[in-house]
C-alpha cells in the first residue's frame, strides 16, 4: 500500500512525506488538525483510487472527518478500505512518472520515466509514446551516479530539478535492489512549489522468495486484517494455498498440476450447474499424513466447499505413501472430515496406493482412476 | 540422439551432501547417470557413499572438473547460496548447469543471467532453471529429479515449465517414449527457455514431434509461438495451465501470475493455435493429440 511504499522510500532516502495512517474518522480529524490543509487517501492495493472517489482534499478537520467517514468501508476494485492516509495537501506544479521493474521477457531490469504526465501515464503512453522513456538496466552493473545521470538526461528532467532527480533515481534504485523489489513506482513524482521534487504517491512490489531468504522485516508489511482468514491459516501451516470462489476443494502436488486441476474441474463443472474450483492448494512432493490433514483441514473450513478433489501424481512420492497420507489424515480429522473426497492417484506404485484406499473403504472416499473422470465426479458431488 | 544431455555426460552435484542432494544423487545413479562427484568446500577430500558408489567430494567446481572431466553440474544448494554456486560453476566453465533449487530471489537469478549473457560466460555455460525438475534423456542420463521410471526412450521431445505436468505427460505417453524431457522451471527469469528447447529438438534427428507445456505469467509462450511459425517444421502439440487463475494471485510458481490482462492462459493458447499448434484442453486431450500425430 501507498503508506508502506513511502516508509520504504524514506528508509532509502527518497524524498517523500509520510503523513498519518488512520482507521477512524475521529483519527482523521485529529490528523487534519495537526497537518492543516490535507488530502484523505484510501489505502488499498489497487490503482484508480482517485477515480473511485477514494482520494479527497480536506480544507478543514471537519471535512477530513466527513471524507474519512465516506471513504472508510467503501470498496475499490473489490477491496474494502480499512485505512486512510492523511497527508499535507501540496499541489504539484508538474507531475512526472518514474519506475524500476523486473523485465521478465528480457531477463533484466527496466526503468520507465516520463516528464509528461504522472498519473495519466497510460494515456500518455498511448497518445505520445515517445514521451515515455524505457531504459534497460543491466542487473550486473546496476545504477550508479553516472547511470542515474544518464537516465535523468534521457528522461529530460528540467534543469531546475535535474540534480534532485539524479539523487532520487539513485535512492529509488536502492529501494529496488536492497529491498528485493520487482516494482518500485513513483506516480506522481511531483515538482512542488520552490522546485522541490517529491514522491507524492508510490507502489512497491516485493519478491516473496527474497523476503523469505533475507528480509525477515518484510513480515511487517503483511496486514493481518486484510488477509483472507483461510489463506492466513494455510500460511501458518506452511501450505501453498490461494482461496478462490467455488465449491470444489482442490488438493494436488506440484504447482502446474494443481493449476491444471483447477481448469479441468472448471470444464467439468460446466455440465454440473457451473460449479467451480474453491481453491489452489499445492502440497508439494512429500504428501505425508500431517500435510494432507493440514490441507484438508483448511479446505473443509471453507463454508462454500461441497466436495474435495485430491489429485496426486506419484513422481518421487509413491502413491502408497499418498494413500497412507489420506488414510492418516482422515484418522487425524475424525468427525471434522465431513465432505465427500474424490481421489485420483496415478504414477509411481499406483496399484498399491489404490489397494490401500479400497481396503480403507471409507464412506466419504471415492476413487476415480483418471484426472478428467475424477474432476467430473467431484463436480457432480458439489452440485448436490 | 537427445538434447543437452546423453550417456557420455559426466555429472557433478553441488550440494550433494545435503538432504535433497544426497537423496536425488542416489536416484540419478539409479537412472544410470554418470555421477562423478560432488562439491562442498567444507567437506573437500572426503567421500560419500550413495547408491552403492563411493563418490569424491571436491572443494570447488573447478577442481571437480579438472579431476573428473565433468561437464554437467546439478545444483541443490539452498536458495540463499544459489547465486554464488551458479557463478562458481560459470567461472569454472561448466557446459550445462541444472539449477533445481526452488525459492531463489529473482534479483539473484537476474544477476546470474546477466553474468551468463555477457563476456563473463567464458565457457559458454547453458543454465536450466532455477526452480525446475531438470532434464532427462531416458535410458541414458538424468540431471535432476524427474522419476526415471515413468517413461523410456522414444520419438517425443518435451519441454515444460512445470515438474508434475512433465511427469503427467510422460506417463500419458509412456508407450511412445521420449528423446529428452526438459523442465525449464516456473520462475520469472530462467536460463533455458521454451524457444531454446524447441530449437534443439528441431535440430535433433531422433525427435519426431514436440510437446510444449506452458502456464500463466509472462509471454514466453507467445514468443515461442512466433518462433515455431518461422523455425520449427516438426509437429508441436501444446498445453497451457491456469485458465481459471484469478488476476494478481501467484499460483505456486513464482512466475505464475496474471498481471492485468497479460499473461493469461487464453492469450497463450490463442497465440499457439494461430501458428498451427494443436492445444489440448486437458493433459489427457493433449496426449491424445500427440498420439494422433505419432500414429499418422
Amino acid at each position: 500500500m501507498e503508506y508502506q511504499a513511502k516508509e520504504l522510500f524514506a528508509k532509502h532516502g527518497v524524498t517523500t512525506t509520510l503523513g498519518i495512517v488512520v482507521t477512524t474518522p475521529e483519527e482523521a480529524r485529529a490528523a487534519a488538525e495537526e497537518l492543516g490543509f490535507c488530502v484523505v487517501k484510501a489505502q488499498v492495493k489497487a490503482g484508480g483510487r482517485g477515480k473511485a472517489g477514494g482520494v479527497k482534499l480536506a480544507k478543514t478537520p471537519d471535512e477530513a472527518f466527513e471524507h474519512a467517514s465516506n471513504i472508510l468501508g467503501m470498496e475499490i476494485k473489490g477491496l474494502r478500505v480499512n485505512r486512510v492516509l492523511i497527508t499535507p495537501a501540496t499541489p504539484p506544479q508538474e507531475e512526472y512518472y518514474f519506475s524500476f521493474l523486473l523485465d521478465r521477457a528480457n531477463r533484466r531490469y527496466l526503468c520507465i520515466a516520463s516528464v509528461e504526465g504522472g498519473v495519466e501515464i497510460e494515456e500518455v503512453a498511448k497518445t505520445n509514446p515517445d514521451a515515455v522513456k524505457q531504459i534497460p538496466i543491466n542487473p550486473g552493473t546496476g545504477v550508479d551516479a553516472e547511470k542515474a545521470r544518464e537516465i535523468a538526461t534521457e528522461a529530460k528532467f528540467p534543469e531546475a530539478v535535474f540534480e534532485q532527480a539524479v539523487t532520487m533515481i539513485e535512492a529509488l534504485y536502492r529501494v529496488f535492489t536492497e529491498e528485493d523489489a520487482t516494482l518500485v513506482e513513483v506516480n506522481p513524482l511531483a515538482r512542488l512549489e520552490g522546485d522541490k521534487l517529491e514522491a507524492l504517491d508510490g507502489k512497491v512490489s516485493l519478491d516473496d522468495n527474497a523476503s523469505e531468504v533475507r528480509h525477515p522485516d518484510h513480515e511487517q508489511f503483511v496486514i493481518k486484517d486484510e488477509t483472507d482468514p483461510l489463506e492466513a491459516k494455510a500460511k501458518e501451516k506452511g501450505l501453498n494455498y490461494v482461496k478462490l470462489d467455488g465449491q470444489v476443494g482442490i488438493i494436488g502436488n506440484g504447482a502446474g498440476l494443481v493449476m491444471s486441476t483447477l481448469d479441468v474441474v472448471a470444464y467439468a463443472g460446466e455440465a454440473h450447474g457451473g460449479v467451480k474450483p474453491a481453491n489452489f492448494l499445492d502440497i508439494g512432493g512429500g504428501a505425508n499424513a500431517q500435510v494432507m490433514a493440514d490441507g484438508l483441514d483448511v479446505i473443509l473450513h471453507d463454508a462454500q466447499v461441497k466436495s474435495v478433489f485430491v489429485n496426486v501424481f506419484g513422481g518421487i512420492t509413491a502413491c502408497d505413501e499418498v494413500a497412507n497420507g489420506i488414510k492418516g489424515a482422515l484418522e487425524i480429522l475424525g468427525d471434522e472430515a465431513s465432505k465427500p473426497l474424490v481421489v485420483r492417484l496415478d504414477g509411481n506404485n499406483v496399484a498399491e496406493g489404490r489397494r490401500i484406499l479400497d481396503e480403507l473403504d471409507h464412506p466419504l472416499v471415492t476413487q476415480v482412476p483418471t484426472m478428467d473422470g475424477a474432476a467430473d465426479k467431484a463436480a457432480e458431488l458439489a452440485q448436490k | 540422439m537427445s538434447i543437452y544431455l546423453n550417456k557420455d555426460s559426466k555429472i557433478i552435484v553441488q550440494g550433494m551432501t545435503g538432504g535433497m542432494g544426497s537423496k536425488h544423487t542416489t536416484l540419478m545413479l539409479d537412472a544410470g547417470s554418470n555421477i562423478v562427484g560432488g562439491v562442498n568446500a567444507r567437506k573437500a577430500g572426503t567421500t560419500v557413499e550413495l547408491g552403492g558408489q563411493e563418490l569424491p567430494v571436491f572443494g570447488s567446481v573447478k577442481e571437480a572438473m579438472t579431476e573428473t572431466g565433468a561437464d554437467v553440474s546439478v545444483v541443490f544448494v539452498p536458495p540463499a547460496f544459489t547465486k554464488d554456486a551458479c557463478v562458481e560453476a560459470i567461472d569454472a566453465g561448466i557446459g550445462l548447469l541444472v539449477v533445481i533449487t526452488e525459492g531463489v530471489p529473482v534479483q539473484d537469478t537476474a544477476e546470474v543471467w546477466a553474468y551468463l549473457d555477457g563476456p563473463t560466460n567464458l565457457g559458454g555455460t547453458r543454465m536450466i532453471g532455477p526452480n525446475c525438475p531438470g532434464i532427462i534423456t531416458p535410458g541414458e542420463s538424468l540431471a535432476g529429479i524427474t522419476p526415471h521410471t515413468i517413461a523410456g526412450k522414444g520419438p517425443v521431445g518435451l519441454v515444460s515449465k512445470s515438474g508434475t505436468l512433465t511427469y503427467q505427460m510422460m506417463y500419458e505417453l509412456k508407450d511412445h517414449g521420449f528423446t529428452t524431457a526438459i523442465g525449464i522451471g516456473g520462475d520469472p527469469i530462467i536460463g533455458t527457455t521454451h524457444i531454446d528447447a524447441l530449437a534443439a529438438f528441431e535440430a535433433d534427428p531422433e525427435t519426431k514431434a514436440i510437446v510444449m507445456i506452458g502456464e500463466i505469467g509472462g509471454d514466453a509462450e507467445e514468443r515461442a509461438a512466433a518462433y515455431i511459425k518461422d523455425h520449427v517444421t516438426k509437429p508441436v502439440v501444446g498445453y497451457v495451465a491456469g485458465f481459471t487463475a484469478p488476476e494478481g494471485k501467484t499460483m505456486g510458481h513464482a512466475g505464475a501470475i496474471v498481471s492485468g490482462s497479460s499473461g493469461t492462459a487464453q492469450a497463450k493458447k490463442e497465440a499457439l493455435e494461430a501458428v498451427g499448434v494443436k492445444v489440448g484442453k486437458t493433459p489427457s486431450e493433449t496426449a491424445a493429440l500427440m498420439r494422433e500425430i505419432l500414429s499418422s
